[in-house]
């Protein structure tokens, strides 16, 4: 039979077009929202590019950091460092605790489905408040202390970590954990030689990313809790030395790429 | 006397009824093959008869002990260790390898904390070895299961049910994701099971050929309805169209 000759069933000349159609739609969707956005708000794309070359060249002769702002590195990698070791921290200990909620809220590992709800309930209410809200609430209670910033970012982790955990555990474990059911395991049995080989690679893989987002977040908070590197941030913006705090930008850009490369090639390993 | 018993099971799901007044005995050493049309109540029945699934009534016994539905948590662990399962999909832990996942089977017999650490004896292992050994596994027993075929998973899999020692084995449609190769040689193992250690096995099965080849006895069910109850022999093309239905027409013409 000749592949060329025969013409297309009209079913599938029109399933094509159909497809096509729905792309242009769906295309022409989205100019339409966002030029009626960008007239709602005033934003102008074309201004917005036009200012390009202004911004750069004001960034070129201000943010290059000078002589004072090198002078200031020992003192800015030191706040960086316990930047670091506070996200560090609060992932670990928040992966800690969202590991026990998961085990009681995924469907796998669940004891019954009181904790169940419970444990899903809790998570998506911290994890649905943002980092810089909880940094505000804890402000209140503690003052401006690394504390406050630990446990703004603690709160924030747990949340996220619960809810990745929960759906590690039913994507990994739900089947071996059904097989030693059967085999008459008891639960702490089921969760250490089921649960854990299965999830394990995936949850520090996770606790990684969330150590990286961390310390992203860590500069804000920092901002609002006077600590780490975001305290050193908006010191020597408020006196408006920018070349300092460019400074301090320049450093945690170079550390989240380099926390990001090691997770990265962690990540290879166990996976 | 049974092995195994079942009284008037039954089993709703919210309002969807799979089980409907199911009755029937296996003696020990049997080999029982379970048909019916997809949706037929086939995995609920054996996931009721070691309590994966709780059953809403009836009876369930083995050895003329105590009634499954009733046992309290530590005597169902309990009555767990006899009964071997083999999966459709093996479940196995991926990461771990062959000789740990076959250790699992251990766990029922172990208290909480050397089960916790995997810390199995002396005699267990060797049991695991010679089981591995059984299934034609020796070159495999430190190999993580990721690496292995379907076929090589799936006796793992029962290498798992063995070291329990079990009475009697329940398979959920052991050889639905394998090659014909595969299928048969998982079969023959199943019948070497039954016929030289003489544990009862009971199997859940989507080919009918298959069943009739294998199993002695056979259960047809349709519609949680136990249809058929008899020796494979008399199965016949009648039988099979009452099981299946609309269905056994294209059954047959395979
Ligand atoms: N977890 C469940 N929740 C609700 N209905 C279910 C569930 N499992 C099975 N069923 C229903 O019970 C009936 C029997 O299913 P099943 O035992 O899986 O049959 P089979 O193994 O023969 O295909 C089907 O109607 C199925 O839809
Ligand atoms: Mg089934």
């Amino acid at each position: 039979m000749n592949l060329y000759s025969t013409s297309l069933p009209k079913e599938t000349v029109w399933y094509f077009i159909r497809k096509r159609i729905g792309f242009f739609l769906v295309l022409s969707g989205f100019i339409i929202i966002a030029a009626g956005s960008s007239r709602l708000t005033g934003f102008s794309l074309i201004d917005a590019f036009q200012a390009i070359p202004r911004v750069v060249s004001w960034m070129f002769s201000n943010l290059i950091p000078d002589k004072r702002a090198f002078e200031r590195l020992p003192r800015i990698l030191e706040k960086l460092w316990d930047t670091i070791l506070m996200s560090v921290m609060s992932s670990v200990t928040a992966a800690v605790f969202a590991f026990g909620f998961a085990l009681l809220g995924s469907v796998t590992t669940k004891p019954n489905n009181f904790f169940a709800v419970f444990s899903r309930a809790t998570a998506s209410i911290n994890r649905n408040i943002p980092v810089a809200a909880w940094a505000m609430i804890f402000l209140l209670t503690f003052g401006q202390s690394s504390f406050t910033g630990f446990l703004a970012l603690f709160f924030a982790s747990f949340g996220f970590l619960t809810r990745a955990f929960i759906e590690t555990i039913d994507e990994t474990s739900i089947s071996s954990v059904e097989a030693l059911r059967a085999v008459g395991a008891g639960y702490s049995q089921q969760v250490m030689q089921a649960v854990m080989p299965s999830a394990m690679p995936q949850m520090i893989s996770w606790v990684l990313y969330m150590i990286e987002v961390n310390i992203r977040s860590a500069t804000l908070v920092g901002l609002l809790t006077g600590s780490g590197i975001g305290f050193m941030f908006s010191i020597y913006y408020k006196s408006l030395q920018y070349k300092s705090a460019s400074m301090v930008i320049l450093t945690i850009v170079v550390v989240v790429l380099l926390i990001e490369y090691i997770s990265n090639s962690v990540r290879r390993r166990i996976l | 006397m049974p092995q195994l018993h079942v009284k008037n099971l039954t089993k709703y799901y919210k309002d969807v009824l799979a089980l409907s007044d199911v009755s029937f005995a296996v003696e020990k050493g049997d080999f029982v093959g379970i048909i019916g049309p997809s949706g037929s109540g086939k995995t609920t029945l054996v996931r009721c008869i070691n309590r994966l699934i709780t059953a809403t009534g009836g009876e369930i016994c083995l050895n003329n002990d105590k009634n499954i539905l009733e046992m309290n948590r530590s005597e169902i662990r309990k009555a767990r260790t006899g009964i071997g399962m083999i999966f459709q999909h093996y479940n196995l832990v991926d990461r771990l390898t062959v000789i740990e996942n076959v250790l699992h089977g251990r766990l029922g017999y172990k208290n909480t904390v050397s089960g916790v650490f995997g810390h199995y004896t002396e005699g267990e292992k060797r049991k695991a070895l010679e089981v591995l050994g059984l299934l034609g596994l020796d070159e495999h027993v430190y190999r993580r299961c990721d690496q292995l075929s379907g076929g090589q998973k799936q006796r793992v899999g029962i290498a798992r049910a063995l070291v329990q020692e079990p009475e009697i084995i329940l398979c959920d449609e052991p050889i639905s994701s394998l090659d014909p190769g595969s299928s048969k040689k998982i079969m023959d193992y199943l019948r070497k099971i039954q016929s030289e250690l003489g544990i009862t096995i009971l199997v859940n099965l989507h080919q009918v050929d298959v069943a009739r080849t294998y199993a002695k006895r056979i259960l047809g069910f349709n519609n949680g309805k136990l249809v058929y109850d008899g020796p494979s022999e008399l199965l016949t093309t009648e039988r099979i169209q009452e099981i299946y239905g609309k269905e056994a027409h294209e059954l047959i013409l395979n």
